[in-house]
This record gives structure tokens, sequence and C-alpha cells, in this order.
């Protein structure tokens, strides 16, 4: 058994696989030492066999696993000299991969349209360009109104089928008429989109977005618009304490009239709104006027509710702290990354529309 | 519409403060926009008697002063001015005081080694004037200690409040103080007009030819005044409210207009020639108004003229050439009513604004001529002298009864506000309405509401004045369960199409709607273009949203970006309609250079069909099949474009790179490729419900097998495609081009493209038989589209 002891040493020892193979071949090869052992068990006796054939069996046994074991432990070791030398610099720098984003005129839309959806309000569309008597005569602005100069209006020089000059829509509430005139109330509809007007300085551009709302149900009165702004902008900007003030006010084609200051509070020489420290003017409002709702022939006596403009530019701006509003139109790629929103950022309700 | 607090107590008997006139007056719908306190500024200064005036040891042009500012003390000054002496009296600041015009709040100081305990105040300082050159002199009657503010009279808070459209009855004083004192801030003063004596019959005819434009003239003259500079009081009252003060006479229209909202000329009588008309203008007419300016006038416009020239746009502006100097001796006083909706054309057209414009295109109150031009006339006498004609008076102002039933439930069921019936009445009454109660009530209309013709409108006034803060918020109706999705199938496909495109690393830009004409012109045209532009750049209305993209494109290169992939999704404007569109622009480098890639990447037409493929796909489009037809329009490259359709009459979009004249007339220097997305051509997606078809995914693993095929270079890629696809239905579940070869091999005029297709099994395996027989099919469709296998 020394034989077997010094063996099993020299597979142990084995310093790679060539000098493995060799052991291999020495022991259990054709003319290998354990192999004539093996061999001798037919020319034994049928007693010798019977005590020699397990001690020759478990004698190659033990050779072989010992010739595998040795390999597994040369092939571990040749890996790990090979991973040695297989690093790389892994504080190389990887792309982010293109990162695309969505406007935040886009995403404020989204998140209208998700909070009013929430109260049972569509979004309707009406066209930009329209005709003078749905921007204005049908919403109680006669010629000659003086609200009508007011509204820094860009005119085509063409005339629709009926003769009425066609313009660029001033405000959203030709959608008003449009949704009045071709649905069946109740009308429980916002409307938000493009709208221009011949202004252009600091704060102004000539393309600007709009929301328009309305509300055509019975019985609807100032106390649900108060409801309807305040549940909206305490949603849009997920405070609770958003405070309204409503004011009289003037538009032709809501009577009353009610003009909306939200309050807001100092926070490090900002505006933030909520509270009350302060007023600013947000968006005009108020019950339709029965010559509108009759314009779009529906009966006044039946019909009522109201209805409400907003800036949706204002509304960003207010919520995500852009304070120049000439960038929104540029298209700077880096105001677009800096501003903008995340495809996967979606409005919901459960997830907030705010982002 | 500017007015003082002391101008207002003349109208309106109250204690209220100023605090509670601003908050009353925005509460009622006349928003203050600021508040102009002189007193406020001017708090800390008061009355100071200079008791020595020394010469500063120190300093040649400075005094040591002891002041006596009230307090019982001697104070010590160190004064510069040059009129300070002992005994005078001046204004006093004190340790502590803000000095608004030079902007720095005074403390104790030593100037040149003399402790100095205040200042003496010059006008400038005070921000009262300009004068600088000494400090402010009182009369020796000045109390010593008051404040200086109350003392001067300087004490008068003006407001400045924006009178909405509607409200012409509120661009005087009278009429604000009428609606605070329904609102419970005071009593309203009766208006108390004089009558003047008629000393002589009216010697100017006063005629009318435009009723239509002006349908009541009247005049009265004043003979012998004297029209000097207006008393101290009365230029003070105006300059307080930012009117120039100019003469007694014009001074006094401008009060009276201000007072109650009622504008009026006053004409020079020894410039005017026979009878004083009003009547329309003649074309070419031209007229140099007040403000310096001539203007040509056409028959729409109605003007007042005398035998020789026009003298006044009528109701707008006077002329220069009648208007009243200090040498004029006999005025007529022109007292009209005119047309508001003339006016305002009027207006319009000529660009013309002013304070009587903003007055007579509201609609003044037609009943109140008379009493205006008494007003004027005794006013007039009582500034410059003089003795009044008889009135004469032309035409009639349109007066209407109007009457409006209103139930008075209506201020709840429209106004949202309870309000008793008593109290209803009495706000209404208060605001000069005759209230007949009954079922229902019968509201008279004041003659100067002009803007109220309705029920509604007296729920406006009743809900103003009860406050819209007693307005309840009251919950909407809400149907029962959760919110119904309410976005139309056109809204879904947007929204997804957007963050498709932003998930896929473009960058939304919103651009303006308008281009200039030239820039509109290689998209065939701007259909629509502005009368009334706000410059040439932003004229046309865009045909397509690849001008503002490659424009916005264009200044993103100049600010250094290296690569652009911007979207915008809008509407093209077209003749047929306003389109909504997807437009997107690719310039630059597509990849950065990068330590894993090498060499950067400029963009080609296939980053464009790319983009365009993968958002129709996003739109519900089966993009399978698709067909690229060449060319796109005009714009692009002729042979790197396509129309994306389904059929050859439904184009769904258009991609490629952008034509180099069109880079060059954008200014870009390519690589510049581009798509457009016409959202409303895409065929409606089928509402099929939410389940999807049965699937289970296939036991048997497929197979693949390429194929090499060599075909006439100019014959697309996609016949091929589609003919392999179509080979066998059944069995082919995937072709994919992998590698498209001209050169070395291949023979002239031809190209070679290798496809994988993948086979797939269905119950059991393929047979080498079956294999070979699909191969065969394949190879003979790709035959069919001219194609033939590589050897």
């Amino acid at each position: 058994m020394a034989d077997l002891d010094q063996l099993l040493a020299r597979i142990g020892a084995a310093a790679d696989v060539q000098a493995l193979e060799a052991e291999r071949v020495a022991a259990l090869g054709k003319q290998g030492a354990v192999t004539a052992l093996l061999k001798s068990l037919g020319s034994m006796t049928a007693e010798a066999r019977q005590s020699e054939g397990p001690r020759i069996h478990a004698l190659r046994e033990r050779v072989g696993e010992a010739i595998a074991a040795r390999r597994a432990a040369l092939e571990a070791a040749a890996l790990e000299r090979r991973l040695a030398t297989e690093t790389l610099d892994m504080t190389l720098p990887v792309g982010a991969g293109q990162e695309g984003s969505v406007h935040p005129v886009s995403q404020v839309m989204d998140e209208l349209a998700e909070i009013f959806a929430d109260l049972g309000f569509a979004v309707a569309t009406g066209p930009e360009i329209e005709d003078d008597w749905r921007n204005f005569t049908a919403l109680n602005i006669p010629e000659s109104h003086p609200a009508r100069a007011m509204h820094d209006t860009f005119y085509f020089p063409d005339r629709d089928a009926e003769g009425r000059r066609m313009l660029l829509r001033t405000h959203t509430s030709p959608v008003q008429i449009r949704t009045m005139q071709t649905q069946k109330p109740p009308l429980y509809i916002i409307a938000p989109g493009r709208t221009y007007r011949s202004d252009s300085d600091s704060t102004h551009t000539p393309m600007f977005h709009q929301v328009e709302g309305l509300v055509i149900d019975r019985g609807i009165h100032l106390g649900h618009l108060k409801w309807t702004l305040e549940t909206f902008l305490k949603a849009f900007f997920e405070r609770d304490d958003i405070v309204l003030r409503l004011r009289p006010s003037y538009f032709p084609f809501t009577e009353p009239s009610a003009e909306v200051d939200v309050g807001y509070t100092m926070v490090k020489g900002r505006r933030v709104l909520g509270g009350s420290d302060g007023w600013m003017e947000l968006l005009g409002s108020g019950m339709v006027h029965p010559r509108v709702i009759a314009h779009c022939g529906l009966d006044p006596d039946e019909w009522q509710g109201f209805a409400f403009g907003c800036g949706i530019d204002r509304l960003a701006m207010l919520k995500y702290g852009m304070d120049d509003l000439r960038a929104f139109f540029d298209g700077d790629l880096r105001w677009l990354r800096h501003y903008g929103f995340s495809a996967l950022d979606v409005p919901t309700l459960s997830g907030g529309v705010g982002a | 519409m500017k007015f003082t607090v002391s101008w207002l107590k003349e109208h309106l008997e109250t204690e209220a403060d100023l605090a509670t006139i601003v908050e009353r007056l925005t509460a009622i719908g006349l928003e203050v926009e600021g508040v102009d306190d002189p007193a406020e500024k001017l708090a800390p200064f008061t009355v100071a008697e200079v008791l020595t005036a020394e010469r500063h040891p120190q300093a040649d042009k400075l005094q040591v002063l002891t002041v006596d500012a009230g307090t019982g003390e001697a104070i010590q000054v160190v004064c510069g001015a040059p009129n300070a002496r002992a005994g005078m009296k001046g204004v006093f600041g004190a340790p502590g005081a803000y000095v608004p015009g030079s902007d720095l709040t005074l403390k104790v100081a030593a100037i040149r080694g003399v402790e100095s305990r205040g200042m003496m105040c010059s006008v400038r300082e005070l921000e009262l004037g300009d004068e600088h050159d000494g400090i402010i002199e009182l009369p020796a009657d000045a109390p010593v200690g008051a404040r200086y503010a109350q003392w001067a009279g300087l004490d008068d808070p003006a407001i400045d409040v924006s009178v909405t459209p509607n409200r012409q009855d509120c661009m005087g004083v009278h009429g604000i103080a009428r609606d605070l004192a329904a609102a419970g801030l005071g009593r309203l003063k009766p208006i108390e007009a004089e009558a003047v004596a008629e000393r002589f019959p009216c010697p100017v005819e006063i005629r009318i030819e435009d009723e239509e434009g002006c349908p009541a003239f009247y005049g009265r003259v004043v003979r012998g005044v004297r029209n000097g500079p207006s008393p101290r009081w009365l230029q003070q009252r105006l300059k307080a409210v930012g009117q120039r003060p100019i003469s007694a006479l014009v001074d006094m229209t401008n009060y009276i207009m201000l007072s109650y909202g009622r504008p009026l000329h006053v004409y020079d009588l020894a410039k005017l020639e026979g009878a004083v008309t009003a009547r329309r203008a003649r074309d070419g007419e031209t007229v140099t108004a007040l403000n310096g300016k001539t203007y040509t006038l056409d028959p729409t416009m109605t003007v007042i003229a005398d035998a020789a020239e026009v003298h006044d746009i009528g109701g707008i502006m006077g002329g220069e050439h009648s208007g009243v100097t200090e040498a004029t001796t006999d005025i007529l006083i022109e007292c009209a009513y005119f047309d508001p909706e003339r006016i305002a054309l009027t207006g319009q057209k000529l660009g013309l604004a002013s304070d009587a414009r903003s007055r007579f295109e509201r609609g003044v109150d037609p009943a109140f001529l008379d009493t205006g031009l008494a007003l004027a006339t005794a006013m007039a006498i009582a500034l410059a002298g003089g003795e009044a004609s008889a009135t004469v008076r032309a035409g009639r102002p349109p007066l209407a009864d109007k009457t409006v039933d209103y139930r008075p439930s209506r201020a709840r069921t429209l106004g949202g506000i309870d309000v008793a019936e008593p109290r209803q009445q009495d706000i209404l009454e208060r605001l000069g309405f005759t209230v007949e109660t009954g079922e229902p009530w019968r509201i008279g209309v004041p003659s100067w509401r002009r803007d109220v013709d309705g029920w509604a409108d007296i729920v406006e006034e009743v809900a103003r004045i009860e406050g819209y803060d007693r307005v309840e918020a009251t919950p909407l109706p809400r149907a029962a369960g959760v919110a119904r999705p309410t976005a139309t199938p056109e809204q879904r496909v947007e929204r997804k199409l957007r963050r498709t495109a932003a998930a896929r690393g473009l960058n939304e830009a919103v651009t303006w709607s308008f281009v200039g004409e030239a820039e509109a012109a290689p998209f065939g045209g701007a259909r629509w273009v502005l009368e009334n532009p706000i410059s040439e750049e932003m004229k046309a209305m865009r045909p397509s949203l690849l001008p503002g993209l490659l424009a916005a494109a264009r200044r993103n290169l100049a600010r250094g970006a290296s690569g652009v992939r911007l979207f915008e999704i809008g509407r093209r404007y077209l003749a047929e309609g306003e389109r909504p569109t997807l437009g997107l622009v690719l310039v630059g480098e597509a990849e950065r250079r990068d330590w894993r890639q090498g060499r950067g990447r400029g963009f080609d037409a296939f980053d464009a069909k790319a983009e365009a493929v993968a958002l129709l796909a996003a739109a519900g489009v089966r993009v399978d099949n698709l067909q690229a037809l060449a060319p796109a329009s005009a714009v692009y490259h002729p042979g790197r474009s396509a129309r994306l359709c389904l059929g050859p009459k439904t184009v769904l979009a258009e991609y490629g790179e952008l034509h180099p004249a069109l880079l060059r007339a954008f200014d870009l220097s390519g690589p510049a490729v581009a798509a457009e997305i016409f959202l409303d051509a895409a065929p409606p997606k089928r509402a099929s419900g939410h389940r999807r078809d049965a699937y289970a995914p296939p036991a048997l693993q497929a197979v693949t097998r390429d194929f090499a095929f060599l075909l006439a270079e100019g014959t697309p890629a996609e016949a091929l495609l589609r003919a392999v696809r179509g080979a066998d239905k059944q069995a082919i579940a995937g072709v994919a081009l992998f590698d498209v070869f001209t050169g070395a091999g291949v023979p002239e005029g031809e190209k070679s493209l290798a496809v994988e297709v993948t086979l797939q099994p269905g119950e059991r395996s393929f047979t080498e038989e079956e294999l070979k027989a699909i191969s065969e099919q394949i190879v003979a469709a790709a035959a069919k589209a001219g194609a033939r296998l590589r050897d």
C-alpha cells in the first residue's frame, strides 16, 4: 500500500494538466499499474478473486477520484489565473441613452385632463382659425364692443361661406359655442389649446395656451363654479391650503362674472401658492350669459352653467417654477431637458398629477 | 380710473378709512390696481422752525442749525442749503426717517466733526418736485411740530381702479361713490347743479346732420371769460390723478369728466365760423387734434365742424385750432351724446385713445346732458368769470325706459347666494334701480346702466354688492362609481405618440404656429396668411411642422448642441382644415464619438424611418402592411425619402433626408433628416374590447434558413421581403434582412440581399422534404419578384 500512497501523493502534486495526465496513464492507462492489477484478477482463483476483487476495484476508484479532484483544482487555479488578467476599468463611463422629454405644456394638459376626468369633464377641441361670429359675436361681443378691440386679434383677409371674418381665436371660448351647438346638454368639458393675441413683450407671447371649462346643466350656479375651481386647483397644485377669492368682474359672455384670485405666501422671496398673504389673478370665469346659451340654440330658462378660462403656460409656471414664458416656445434642448418630463411621468390619480 | 379720497368724499358721506375703501372697491368689482398715498412716505416729516444758524467751523458751505420741531428741545442739524436761516420754517426729518428722494434713512451723524441729528429737506428730497436749490420754505404761520403732509394737504391718497368696459358709470367719481354707498360704505351725496342764469340767447347755431353718430348735441356760450391757470386745489387734484393742469377752462372739462364720467368740449368762440354741425367727415378731410397730431378722416367718422373746417373728432378729441387759450374771451361748451359703436370704430381706425373716447365708447349716461352742461357752465363761470347764454339743444339723447323682469329666487339659483328679498330690493334701489315687487319683480334700470338688460345682470348686481365671498362652494353632481374615461381615440393616440417619442429619446418642442411666408413656400406655401402679423417671420400659418422645428434645431446647433432630436405635435393649417400632425427632425450626430463605439455617426434617412415606423406602431397601425413609396414631398431628397402608405392613397407619414436646398434655406449644414406623421390619416383602430386573440406559445422550436438573392439594384428590398414572407404564410414566421451587398462577386447592376427566414413548425417537426419544399417555394416567390438565388 506504500505504492498507493506514493501514487496518490504524485497525483496530488501534479503541477499541471500534462503531469496529471502522465500519472493517469501510468496508473489507469492500458499499461498502467492499476490496470495491470485489474487484469491480474482474471488469472486468480475464485477465492483469491473474492478477496482481491473489491480491494483492487476500490484502489482504482480512489485513484480515479484523486485524479478528478486534482484536475478540478488545477482547472480552478488556471481559471483564477486567467481571470486575474482579465480586469477592466469599471469606472469607465457609460452613456445614459437618449433621454427624451415631454414639454411642460403637454404635461400640464395631461394633468388637467386627468383631474377633470375625475370630475366628469371630457376634453373638447376646436379649430384655431375661427370665424368672428364664434370668437366674438356668439359670445356676446358685438362688433365695435370695446372688449373686441381689447383682444388684440390676429385677422385673416379671408371670409367664410357665410361672410364671417376669419381670425386666430383669441381665447378657447369659441369651443364653448361649438360644443353647445353640436352636443346636447348636460355638458361637462374642458378645452385646452393654442390661442393667439397680437401682443409680444416679456410676459406676453403672440401664441399661448389656454384651457376653457364649461358646464351646462340644470340648476348649476356660482357656488358650483367656486367648488369646481377650488377642487381643481387643490388637485392641480396638490395643496389643501389653496384659497380662492372671487371678485366681480366683466366678461361679455358670462353674467355674473368673476375674476378668480388665488392666495399665495412668500417663501424665500418667491410667491408660493397656498395661504393668503397676497392674491394673484389666475383665471376668469362666470355663469354663461343667457344670450350665449340662446345663440347656441339652447333654452336659457332650462339650461344654465358656468365657464372659466385659464392660461396653461401660467399654470405650468406657477407649478413648476419657470419664470420666462418666451422660453416655452424656443425649443432650446437645455430648457426642454431641464423643465420637461420623462415619458413615464404619466399623471394619474393614484400616483399624483404632479411630477 | 384714478381719484383721490377727498374727491370721493365730495360724493360720498363716509367715515370709512382708506383700507376699508380699497377692500370694498375690489370686493364689488372695481379692482384697485394701486394706491398712491403721499402721506405714507411723508409721515415722518414735520414742520420745524430754524432757531439759530451759525457758520460750520470746518466748512464754508455748511451751516449748523438748531431746529425746533415741536419736541421741546433744540435739535442740532448740519445743513448745506444756502437759504437756511434763523427764523424760517421748513420741513424736518428726524433720525430714522426714510428720505424717498435720496433713498436713504437718516441717522445721527457727525458732519465734518459736528453732530447732526436730522435733516431739513428740499422739495426733491421729498419727491414733491424737482427743485433742489434750497430747503423748503414754509409760511410763518405753519404750526411747528405739525405733520407736514397733513398741514400741506398732501395727505390725500389717490386710488387707481380698473373699470371694466361695461361700467361707464364708474368712469366718474360719482358713480364709484354710488357703488360704495350701495355696498354700505356711506351715503351718496346728491348732485347739486345750480342753475346758471341765461343772460342772452345763444349766438351760435347748433345743427345735427349725422343723427346716427351724434343723436344729441347741447351747447351753451359763456361770454367774457378770463382763462388763466386754474386754482391750486384743482391743479393739485388733477395732478394727484395723473392729469396735467392746462388752463382753468380745460381743467374744468377734465374735472367734470372725472367727477361724473361726462366728457365735454370747450371751443374758442372766436375761432368758429357760422353754424356748428355734427356731421360725417368727408373723405380725406384732416384735423389737427389737441395732441398735435393730424388725422385723416373718412365718412364713417362723426365730427363737429363749422362752416370752414372740422373742429372736433366727435367724442374722441378736440381740434387744436379752436381750442381755448389764455386769449380766449368767449367759449362754446359742447355737451353731446355720441354713438358708442361709432366712437369705438373711429377710435380703432385712427388708433387714437383718449379719456373722452374711453367714456363715450362705453356709453355715457344719456340722461345727464342738461345736468352736465349746467355743472360745466357754473364751474366755468366760477373759475373764469363771464356770463352764460341760453342752452341750445339739437337732437335728443337715446333715452329708453328699460325694465327687466326678475325673480329674487334667481340670486340663489344662478348666483349661488341666499339674499333676503328686502335686502335685494335695498341693494338695487341704492344702485339707482327702481323695484316693483310682484311676481315677477319689475326692475327699472337707471339711465347710466347701459350694461344691464336681463335678469342675470340683476343677479350680478345683488351678488357683487352682497359679496362673492358669501357664495358657498357647492359640489357638482357626481355620477356613481369610478370616474369614466373621457379621452377620445384621437386624444389617446396623441398621448401615446407623445410619450413614445419621448421614450425613444426625442425632446418635445412647442414652436410658433406661424412662420415666415418664405419658410412656408417650399412646403407648398401657406394657405392662411395674417393681415396684421406681428412680424414678417410670424405671418403665415405653417403648412408643415418642419419649418419651426428646423429653426429650433438651428438655434440649438448654434448653442453648441451636437445632435438634435426634436418633435412636436400640433396642427398644419391647410386649405382643407387644421390637420393634427407629429413632426420630428433629427439633425447632427445620431451617436457621439465614444470610447466603446469609436467615431460618431450622423443621422441618416433610416433613423427617420425608424422613428416614423415606431410611432405609427404606437398609434396602432399594423406596420407590416405599410409600404414605403418613394419619393416624399419636394422638401425631401428625391432619392432618399419615401411616404409610408397603406395602399397607394392613404399616406400616413413621410420621412427621409431633407433636400439640400431646404437645408440651405434654413442655414443648416447636414445631415438633417425628418419625418411627419399625419395623425388624421391613420385608420381608426377597431374597437375590439379588451380580450386578445387566443394564443399559446408553440411547443416546437422554430428553425431558421438563410438565403442570399441577387436582384436588380433598383428593385426595392421591400418587394423581395414581401414575396418571401408570402411564400408560405403558414410556416414562415419571420423574415429578417441581414445583409445588403454590392461589389466583388455580384454582377454589375445587381445587389445581393441576404435574409434569414424563421420557420415555425406546428403540431410536428418539419421533415427534410417539407423543409426542401418550403425552400423551393421561397426561391420561386423571390423569382417572381425578380430575384434569383445567389450561387
